[in-house]
């Protein structure tokens, strides 16, 4: 007896870069595609894979790409880690191993017919961003669509071309604010949940889905709760260490849910209980 | 008892009967695994006969206490679980998952193709064969499958003993796990060394285990064999010195900001025995091995423990800075979260995690302290 490849789910697969973008000082995107040859890598928005790094390691990284779009997997990724920073020095032409999609989504098909109120911050726009563009795709099937994105500093802000666009059309409203002011930056400054209280959207059907460091995430859920968002239409997605993202290694626990496969996209109620213990 | 039919799928064999079946097992491929003495512990190691399982050994376990003493009868179960565990076959410390090079052009990744063992575990106990059922829902039973745990899992053959002396730690009886063993096993064995004759009852408990025992030399089991099994199993069950308080779970769940979990994190090292010993903490992390030119790496995969620092490290810092939020993940996951990740709980009764902690922190206590003190504050 011995074991077939198919079945084992820790086994990547290699995937070859085909382009890279810069972002950010830090941050960048990469587009991935199989190397037996393009294949439509099929995800829902909020889901990750584990890019693998050889000799180096793995990482769990949400996709940030268009889930209607036959094109290359795309992550945006930041380097904050051995990992990613060997991410960050590869080029097209490198290849990466990939095991994914993993997780659980944003539920954009019961937000349909309801307003979308999307609270990012920092990177996390980046699991956001398969959310903006299905529902650009589809955009008759939502009400108000709203777009409230925080960074730390102007040059922090990611993603920032599609902002303009996006802010320009009339059918979204997008609003940004940076923590801290430099150079010509004449937008709001101030801490994301504060673009809560003023959006405009209807706080009794609307549904909010908010990803960004978690202190991030614990006000925005209290700005949402104080505009009238209901516990049960707020979506979180949580970061816990991942080392297999299949539930064997146990790091991802959050109570009695493993972030990796019953998250990372949480329906705010179902961790209400366990979000405000400390250091879970 | 006696007024019943004595049942057709129990025998009743001697030592040379077992004798006969580790050979018949070893005679089918099997790698077989057993009792074994090693140092001043009782652990487990291959076995091929009878005379390779320690006799007359019995242990003394106490929160942080373990010691080996020998007993005249030369019984050869009189003891209970030792620091090993069954998970050591079917989920190693250190496995290599896959390994990878560098090709032209990119990557290439090779599967482990490995043959799977095919053990026989010998000398199963109530709470580790419980323990077996809980990793098969996590390892084999749930969304995804661990191929290597699944493949050796289902080529097992179990030959279970149903225990007649607890230990000085054990508290299975109250988690439902023994002393007697639940279901799983292809064979199970309760031991009689009697005055004149050193007898096992033999129990079958799959269609393996029937073939397996058709084979060997048995007698029929008697009556009064079969009721002195039944009388040492209850007074086992009676004499266990511990047990869990039933609400823990919810007990647990209401507690994670007690105040109690500073106290015990004064006490614990951090040493993470009690998970290595523990016959169900599945954590593990990955590492890559590579080899000095740097063209091929190894992927492994290492047993990891909720009670290092590294654990909860994510960019920015570590979730779980303190050793009270250290032990309180550990507990609160074994007794309580299980039950909502795996409907069943994540402990056994086996009672390893008290005798091997270096400062004999009880589990079984500290759920009491935080009922107690939950309850006055």
């Amino acid at each position: 007896m011995s074991l077939t490849a198919a079945a084992d789910p820790m086994l990547p697969e290699p995937f070859g870069i085909l382009r890279k973008r810069r972002e950010l000082s830090d941050t960048f995107t990469l587009e991935l595609e199989p190397l037996g040859g393009h294949r439509k890598f099929a995800f829902r928005p909020g889901q990750f894979n584990m890019l693998y790094v050889f000799g180096v390691g793995e990482i769990p990284i949400s996709i940030s790409g268009d889930p209607d779009d036959d094109g290359p997997l795309v992550h945006t990724i930041r380097a904050v880690g051995t990992v990613s920073d060997a991410l960050r020095t590869m080029e097209p032409g490198g290849a990466v191993g990939v095991r994914g999609p993993f997780g659980s989504a944003w539920p954009v098909e019961s937000a349909e017919g309801r307003d979308v109120v999307l609270v990012t911050g920092g990177v996390g726009l980046a699991p956001m961003r398969p959310v903006i563009y299905h529902v650009l795709t589809n955009r008759q099937r939502y009400g108000k669509v709203v777009i409230l994105y925080g960074a730390r500093t102007p040059e922090d802000v990611l993603f920032r071309k599609q902002l303009e666009q996006w802010r320009s059309r009339f059918d979204l409203f997008v609003d940004v604010s940076v923590d801290r002011a430099t150079g010509r930056w004449r937008g709001r400054v101030g801490v994301v949940t504060k673009l809560i209280e003023r959006a405009g959207f209807d706080p009794h059907d609307a549904v909010a889905f908010v990803c960004g460091p978690e202190v991030m995430m614990r006000f925005s859920v209290q700005a949402l709760n104080e505009r009238g968002v209901a516990d049960e239409r707020i979506y979180l997605s949580m970061e816990r260490n991942m080392k297999c993202a299949v539930g064997f290694c146990g790091h991802c626990q959050f109570g009695g849910q493993f972030v990796c496969k019953d998250g990372p996209v949480f329906r705010f109620d179902a961790i209400r209980d366990i979000f405000s213990v400390w250091e879970v | 008892m006696s007024e019943r039919a004595v049942p057709t799928n129990i025998r009743m064999i001697d030592r040379d009967g077992l004798d006969a079946l580790i050979r018949d097992l070893v005679g089918q491929g099997r790698r077989v695994i057993g009792p074994a003495l090693r140092d001043g512990a009782l652990v487990t190691g291959p076995v091929a006969s009878v005379d390779d399982l320690p006799a007359g050994v019995i242990d003394h376990q106490e929160a942080g206490g373990y010691h080996l003493d020998t007993h005249g009868n030369g019984a050869l179960f009189h003891n209970v679980v030792g620091p090993h565990t069954w998970k050591r076959y079917l989920y190693p410390p250190v496995r290599t998952l896959w390994s990878a090079r560098r090709a032209a052009g990119g990557l290439e990744v090779m599967a482990d193709d490995a043959p799977v063992p095919r053990y026989a575990f010998l000398g199963v106990r109530g709470c580790d064969l419980a323990a077996l059922r809980v990793l098969d829902r996590v390892l084999r039973d749930d969304a995804f499958a661990d191929p290597y745990y699944s493949a050796s899992r289902d080529a097992l053959f179990v030959v279970a003993v149903n225990c007649t002396r607890p230990g000085g730690t054990c508290f299975c009886a109250s988690m439902g796990c023994g002393p007697r063993v639940g279901e799983g096993f292809d064979l199970a064995l309760t031991e009689l060394p009697c005055e004149d004759r050193h007898v096992f009852l033999v129990e079958a408990g799959s269609e393996a285990g029937t073939a397996l025992l058709a084979g060997l030399p048995s007698e029929p089991a008697d009556r009064a064999a079969l009721a002195a099994a039944e009388a040492r199993l209850a007074e086992a069950a009676e004499s266990m010195g511990r047990e869990m308080i039933p609400d823990v779970a919810q007990v647990l769940r209401d507690g994670l900001n007690s105040p109690h979990w500073a106290t015990v994190a004064e006490r614990c090292l951090g040493c993470a025995n009690c998970t290595l010993v523990c016959p169900t903490c599945f954590c593990s992390t990955v590492e890559d091995v590579t080899d000095l030119s740097g063209a091929e790496a190894r992927r492994e995969r290492r047993w990891d423990s909720c009670f290092t620092l590294d654990f909860s490290y994510i960019h920015g810092g570590h979730i779980r800075r303190g050793g009270d939020a250290r032990y309180r993940q550990w507990i609160t996951h074994k007794l309580a979260h299980w039950h909502d990740q795996f409907g069943t709980s994540g402990c056994t009764g086996c009672g390893r995690c008290i005798t091997w902690c270096p400062v004999g922190i009880d589990i079984t206590e500290e759920a009491k302290a935080i009922k107690n003190r939950e309850g006055r504050a």
